[in-house]
């Protein structure tokens, strides 16, 4: 039997960062997601795996961090809320430009600007739609539970390795805040040195061995010619990241007429109302995207046929629903329901406005 | 014991910015009326008697573009 | 003695080191960065630590040094090659990390990176290029611009009520107790060149100490941004910009 424990989920990208080899993490305090950093430093897993841990000065200076440590091929992170993302933001475009891996934790929290400490999903469109300047992506993960916020930690490792990309783990104050029993996994040990050449040798600043020119790690290209090359790579890339990454999992979809998209801890809401509807005689189900970036199209395009309409759940005034729009075309109506500023919506007032959305 | 240099420039990289001349302190090095494919005047030896070796024209320039030889005679 | 008879291999006492590549460096003609890349190459190739030195590459003019040293680079955002340095450092402890920054990027948009990091003692290596202006952009002032200075952005000279002061950063850098060593030296003359080399050696050197951040000032010219031909910069730079930017150490323990 693995060991399961009580913890929140901020607590739990902790711990799950020093179980699968995290080789540091470079932060500033912000709130809803303090307790990252500080489980971190109450764990000092500088003593025992050799993570490195440091309280940065600012964001910006925390994402430089990240993108130091990624250009050496060293599994780093940061985590933050929406504010502290936004300053992010020149750093994660820079790491997509440069085509490097790291883990980026987005505590979403209500704004414009300073906004409120209370559960957002505003930053969707931010996170999914590249925050910073330029056509970049980054995979988003978008956790439901305290295991999620666990588990997503070493996934977002394994795929911003396996792509050379930043990967995100979009939570919300809900997720970040919330107890619930994590299981622990195997642990993995941080990559050696060795491991690390072997892997990382033809592109990373690991010291210039004889047998290679230095290595630079850039975002810049002065040449026109130079720079498309790179933006058709990079979007290349994304297109076989959108072919195989692609996550989600439904509840009550097979004879579902109506279909709830929702993803976090919407998606938890989207259960219940699910359930309800159903025992007010609607065939509704529940689709939750698991992948943000990339989405799960090809999941909605197969349920269209049998569906009478789409709504769209979402923490904000209505972000993913455009592109649930995009996918239906204007076969299947797709409505939205959302509640802001760290209001959270019950499965009841979600099922009413279900209701309103089909008989309108 | 006298000391005697000479200098080789790489006169495709010299950008004949002349920094070098003032500090030679024997009046070896000039710039050429000569240009390079960039349009330099290039550095050379005027006066290579003159040349001790003390390597402070290379040690002033910007492009390392001059290599230093000295004996002693 | 024929002038073939000096030139011989066993008689070259001075070249251009392997750790520079053979690409032409893109700056101008008589340009500090030359000289400093130069040295930082030279004092590389003597200790023997071409495999284990990272460098991070700043935004202006020396953004390309990645193409002149062969050696691992990173190039950071503007102003941020502190933090680059400081994740690079703790998380590879046995390389040898060094920035390379001008005076914009160091001295105005990456005030915060550079004071924490010195403030941290990262066991880093500053190199701080200093020319009191902006060159890749088009010479506009810089915080480091001094007061009457004329700039694109100051065509009637800099005003202290109008464009503040000319800063001291580092005068301030050497206040701070993460800092082992402080020193502001220059490249316009063989001795200047050679202690400056000192200096960069020096510095290397204590990044393997663990004794904090060592930090180097280049007092440099910018001839084409100040309007005005290598060698009479170079005057200009010991006329102006000494009397205010002394050189010399401000700390080293």
């Amino acid at each position: 039997m693995a060991e399961k424990v009580l913890m929140k989920g901020n607590e739990a990208i902790a711990y799950a960062a020093i179980n699968c080899g995290c080789d540091g993490y470079f932060g500033y305090p912000i709130t809803p997601q303090s307790e990252v950093m500080e489980t971190l430093m109450k764990e000092k897993p500088w003593e025992t795996t050799g993570m490195v841990v440091l309280q940065a000065e600012s964001e910006t200076s925390s994402i430089n961090m990240v993108y130091g440590g990624a250009c050496c091929g060293k599994k780093v992170m940061t985590s933050s809320s929406s504010p502290g993302i936004s300053l992010m933001c020149e750093g994660l475009s820079y790491l997509a430009g440069a085509e490097l891996p790291c883990l980026v934790v987005n505590v979403m929290r209500g704004g414009p600007g300073l906004g409120t400490i209370q559960p957002s999903q505003g930053d969707y469109y931010q996170a999914t739609k590249a925050g910073g300047h330029g056509d970049y992506r980054m995979i988003v993960l978008a956790p439901a539970s305290a295991q999620d916020m666990y588990d997503f930690v070493d996934l977002g490792f394994e795929l911003a390795f396996k792509y050379r990309i930043p990967a995100m783990i979009l939570g919300d104050g809900v997720i970040g805040q919330m107890m619930e029993k994590v299981e622990i996994r195997p642990a993995k040990a941080r990559r050696t040195e060795e491991e690390i050449r072997a892997l990382c040798d033809s592109w990373a600043t690991i010291g210039k061995p004889a047998h290679r020119g230095g290595n630079t790690i850039t975002s810049l290209a002065l040449e026109a010619d130079v720079q498309e090359r790179h933006n058709i790579h990079l979007q290349k890339k994304y297109a076989e990241i959108e072919a195989n990454e692609a996550r989600y999992s439904t509840y009550k979809t097979e004879d579902a007429e109506h279909l709830i998209v929702a993803f976090g801890c919407m998606s938890r809401i989207g259960e219940a109302v699910v359930d309800y509807a159903r025992e007010q005689g609607y065939k509704v189900g529940l689709l939750r995207p698991i992948t943000l970036f990339p989405y799960p199209t090809a999941a909605v395009e197969a349920l269209i046929p049998q569906l009478k309409s789409i709504m769209s759940v979402e923490l904000n005034a209505g972000q993913m629903v455009s592109d649930l729009k995009v996918i239906a075309n204007g076969r299947v109506p797709v409505n939205f329901y959302g509640r802001q500023g760290g209001m959270i919506p019950d499965p009841e007032e979600v099922f009413e406005a279900f209701v309103k959305s089909i008989n309108k | 014991m006298a000391l005697r240099g000479a200098i080789v420039v790489d006169t495709e990289r010299c950008k004949g910015c002349g920094v070098c001349v003032v500090n030679c302190p024997t009046q070896t090095i000039a710039l050429s009326k000569e240009v390079n494919s960039k349009g330099y005047n290039f550095l050379y030896m005027e006066n290579p008697e003159n040349c001790t070796g003390c390597t402070n024209c290379a040690t002033v320039c910007p492009d390392a573009v001059i290599t230093v030889y000295r004996v002693k005679i | 003695m024929d002038i073939k008879d000096i030139i011989k291999p066993e008689n070259k006492v001075y070249g251009k080191t392997p750790v520079l590549k053979d690409a032409v460096l893109h700056y101008c003609p008589g340009c500090s960065h030359g000289v400093v890349h130069k040295l930082i190459a030279e004092v590389i190739e003597e200790m023997g630590i071409q495999d284990k030195t990272i460098g991070v590459s700043p935004v202006g003019c020396s953004v390309f040094a990645y193409n002149y040293l062969d050696i691992d680079w990173q190039q950071a955002a503007h102003g941020r090659a502190p933090a680059l340095a400081t994740a690079t450092k703790r998380l590879m402890p046995d390389k040898y990390v060094f920035t390379y920054q001008g005076d914009g990027d160091l001295a105005s948009i990456g005030t915060a990176e550079i004071m924490h990091a010195c403030n941290r003692g990262e066991n880093i290596v500053v190199i701080f290029i200093n020319n009191a202006i902006y060159g890749m952009t088009g010479g506009q002032m810089a915080p480091t611009t001094l007061l009457g200075q004329v700039t694109a952005t100051t065509p009637y000279g800099r005003r202290a009520d109008l464009n503040g002061y000319p800063m001291k950063i580092t005068e301030l850098i050497a206040q701070l107790e993460g800092t082992c060593y402080v020193t502001r030296q220059s490249v316009q003359n063989p001795a200047s060149v050679r202690r400056t080399k000192k200096a960069i050696r020096k510095a290397f050197e204590n990044s393997m100490m663990n004794k904090g951040t060592s930090f180097v000032e280049v007092v440099s010219t910018c001839n084409s941004g100040w309007k005005t031909t290598p060698v009479k910069a170079n005057k200009w730079m010991e006329e102006n910009m000494f009397p205010f930017y002394p050189l010399g150490d401000m700390k080293d323990r």
